[in-house]
């Protein structure tokens, strides 16, 4: 290990040995398994290929600890991200379960939201058959620190062939400056099951803190999930992520990612199509200005033939901020019949804005369709041309133009209020006139 | 409808112009009055859409000579959305998909923006609201058009709709309609037609350009000109149109030569 990221992982890893232990000896073995590796592996820095824009030695330097257990909230402080089409939400605050503050459906309900602790008795075989099994941390050492503080997560089931209409709201607020969370969510759809899930990640201050997430979603045969995840923490916030997707038989996952907040950020957003007939929509959001960095490294990995996937990843940077894109899509050998689209585009609103964007097409396989295209630059002429003809001139058309660029991922949620608070945003941001 | 004293709303002379270094306006020359419906006809590649952007401000058109005087202003020296803020409109062949931008909310901005620089009223979100949908029920256009992207997924006819609805808010002293015709069916284009023909009054005036005399049937041009390597060659009234439909433009290309 480096001796540069050496004091922070040890103040990292300074809470575990206060998690306790479980009934469940598998999920002990784990954590044990993830600490070692934890220990073992090497924090990222920019001399790793995979970290190369992306410089988190002002997150090295920090000594947070572990925010201690759940302080007190007033669920007052939570209204400005409520999400009325919820019929149920769990909480986290600074990593711990708010039993105070959620609102599951209940025993007995089709479908299952619970802290992962909780769940371990009820559906210890549907979550051991695939935790850490989907987000691999052997790797990968902030997941393997994640791994290693398992405990308090969210788990949300949605059974075999059950339809659910209202979305499930996952919040996880911090309210504790200089303190770290490790949140972590498992999601399950058995087969036929289709259901949307949001993923908020919010601040209730101004200051710095640190989240390291981990979620893993589990699609089943036909099944179907829409994911949304929104990053709105601190602008001081740093947060490390993992997204990781796994799709069965003539599956679907669709995803809008959002990310509006912290000084640095990191979502590794993965997709496994592992059986055929199954298609991923990937779509990206990053609205940056300040001194903020947003990095996005997907993958995309079709292992079998005939499946489809669709991404379009967009970011808005303005002042000296800087947003990095990685789209990896893997084709192996074999998986013919792939049909995969991907695309980059980027909006650089002052000189000193920057983007690194990057395709890695990897294709093993002949009879596929693979596209993917990045631009980077300033806003679309003719769209310009069009919105002077019509008196619009200067910057007010700029800056509707900024907004329509952003605001179209925007319109992919397929939540109503998150689409017009995020529309509020988007018109904060780039200062176009309502 | 022609009178000898209405006022000249639009005087080009001899205008030429270039797009992406090839001159494709040369000396063209056009005046149009107050109350007057104009039709522009032509083959393909004649200079009908490099004319309608070039007047309309597109950066990509450079103005090479010649002049163009707007209410006696001097057109080429005011701006794309200044142009439009003192009456010119320009509906376009191809209108443009904004996504993101839901059709409301730029309606109303062009719609404030023309209003403020005349020193009118604007509307709030709601006033302008009601204000659209009655306008959009002429033209037989869904009011779900407002919520979705500028645009974006329409088809050719309610994108068309859509320009004809600009214009309906705009009430721009001149439009200039550059192929509105274009992939509409028989019922779009009546509807489309009668908009324009709603429009009309004996203040202001409209230029079609067209490739086919079709809505020539439905908007009666006062003038027929026929445009021919970025130029007008010939001048008539609306037997002229009927004539090209029967005999095709080369007789008139070769007549001009002559």
């Amino acid at each position: 290990m480096s001796t540069a990221t050496a004091p922070f992982l040890e103040h990292l890893l300074a809470g575990q040995k206060i998690v306790a232990a479980e009934p469940a000896a598998w999920v002990n073995r784990l954590r044990a398994e993830a600490l070692e590796c934890a220990h073992q592996l090497a924090l990222p820095t920019t001399r790793d290929e995979d970290w190369r824009f992306t410089d988190l030695s002002p997150l090295y330097r920090l000594a947070f600890r572990p925010a201690a257990a759940a302080a007190r909230l007033d669920a007052a402080a939570l209204a400005p991200f409520a999400v009325p089409e919820a019929a149920h939400r769990l909480v986290f605050v600074d990593g711990h379960f708010s039993a105070a503050l959620s609102t599951p459906p209940a025993a007995g309900s089709a479908v299952a939201a619970l802290p992962l602790a909780a769940a371990l008795g009820p559906h210890g075989e549907v979550v051991h058959a695939r935790l850490a099994r989907i987000a691999e941390f052997r790797e990968h050492a902030f997941r393997a620190v994640n791994t290693a503080y398992l405990h308090d997560g969210a788990f949300v089931l949605a059974p075999r062939n059950h339809g659910e209409a209202a979305p499930l709201h996952l919040l996880f607020v911090a309210t504790q400056a200089d303190a770290t969370a490790q949140p972590r969510v498992l999601v399950v759809a058995e087969p036929g099951a289709d259901l949307t899930v949001i993923e908020d990640y919010v601040s209730t201050h101004d200051g710095a803190h640190y989240t390291n997430a981990v979620t893993e979603i589990d699609v089943g045969a036909n099944g179907r999930v829409r994911h949304v995840r929104l990053q709105r923490e601190s602008r001081a916030a740093f947060h490390t992520a993992t997204a990781a997707v796994r799709l069965d038989r003539d599956a679907s996952y669709h995803a809008v990612s959002v990310a509006v907040g912290a000084r640095i950020s990191r979502l590794d957003h993965h997709v496994v199509h592992a059986a055929e007939g199954t298609f991923c929509s990937l779509d990206g959001l990053a609205l940056l200005g300040g001194r903020q960095l947003a990095d996005t490294h997907s993958f995309v990995d079709h292992a079998v033939p005939n499946t489809g996937g669709r991404q379009l990843h967009k970011t808005v940077v303005a002042d000296g901020a800087r947003a990095v894109f990685n789209g990896r899509v893997l084709v192996r050998p074999g998986a013919q019949g792939t049909n995969s689209a991907q695309e980059s585009r980027n909006l650089l609103l002052s000189d000193r804005a920057q983007v690194d964007t990057k395709p890695q097409l990897e294709i093993f396989a002949d009879d596929v369709k693979c596209s993917h295209g990045a631009t980077v630059g300033q806003l679309e002429a003719e769209e310009l041309f069009y919105l002077e003809s019509r008196g619009i001139g200067g910057e007010a058309a700029r800056n509707l133009l900024t907004y329509g660029f952003a605001a179209e991922i925007v319109g992919h949620i397929p939540v109503p209020s998150l689409v017009r608070a995020l529309r509020e945003t988007v018109l904060a941001r780039t200062g176009a006139k309502e | 409808m022609i009178r000898d004293n209405a006022p000249v709303i639009l005087d080009v002379r001899n205008l030429s112009a270039k797009v992406g270094g090839a001159e494709i306006l040369r000396g063209i020359s056009l005046t149009v009055r107050a109350g007057e419906v104009h039709a522009i006809m032509g083959p393909n590649g004649s200079g009908k859409s490099t004319f309608a952007k070039a007047l309309a401000g597109h950066p990509a058109y450079e103005v090479t000579g010649g002049e163009a005087l707007f209410e006696g202003r001097n057109l080429f020296e005011m701006r794309a959305d200044e142009r439009a803020r003192a009456g010119f409109f320009l509906g376009f062949q191809y209108p443009v998909e904004i996504p993101g931008v839901a059709n409301e909310q730029f309606l109303r901005l062009a719609y404030n923006t023309v209003q403020g620089a005349r020193g009118k009223d604007e509307l709030d979100p709601l006033e302008f609201d009601d204000f659209v949908r009655e306008k959009m029920k002429f033209l037989d256009m869904d009011p779900r058009f407002l919520e979705r992207s500028v645009n974006e997924g329409f088809s050719g006819g309610e994108k068309k709709r859509n320009e004809i609805l600009q214009m309906a808010l705009l009430e721009p002293r001149l439009a200039f309609l550059d192929e509105t015709d274009s992939g509409l069916d028989i019922d779009a284009l009546r509807i489309v037609a009668n908009g324009v023909n709603r429009l009309l009054t004996p203040d202001n005036a409209v230029v079609l350009v067209t490739h086919y005399q079709r809505l020539l049937n439905y908007i009666v041009p006062d003038y027929v000109h026929v445009m021919e390597r970025g130029r007008i060659v010939k001048t008539g009234g609306r037997d002229l149109a009927l004539e090209l439909e029967s005999r095709g433009y080369d007789w008139v290309g070769a007549k001009a030569a002559a």
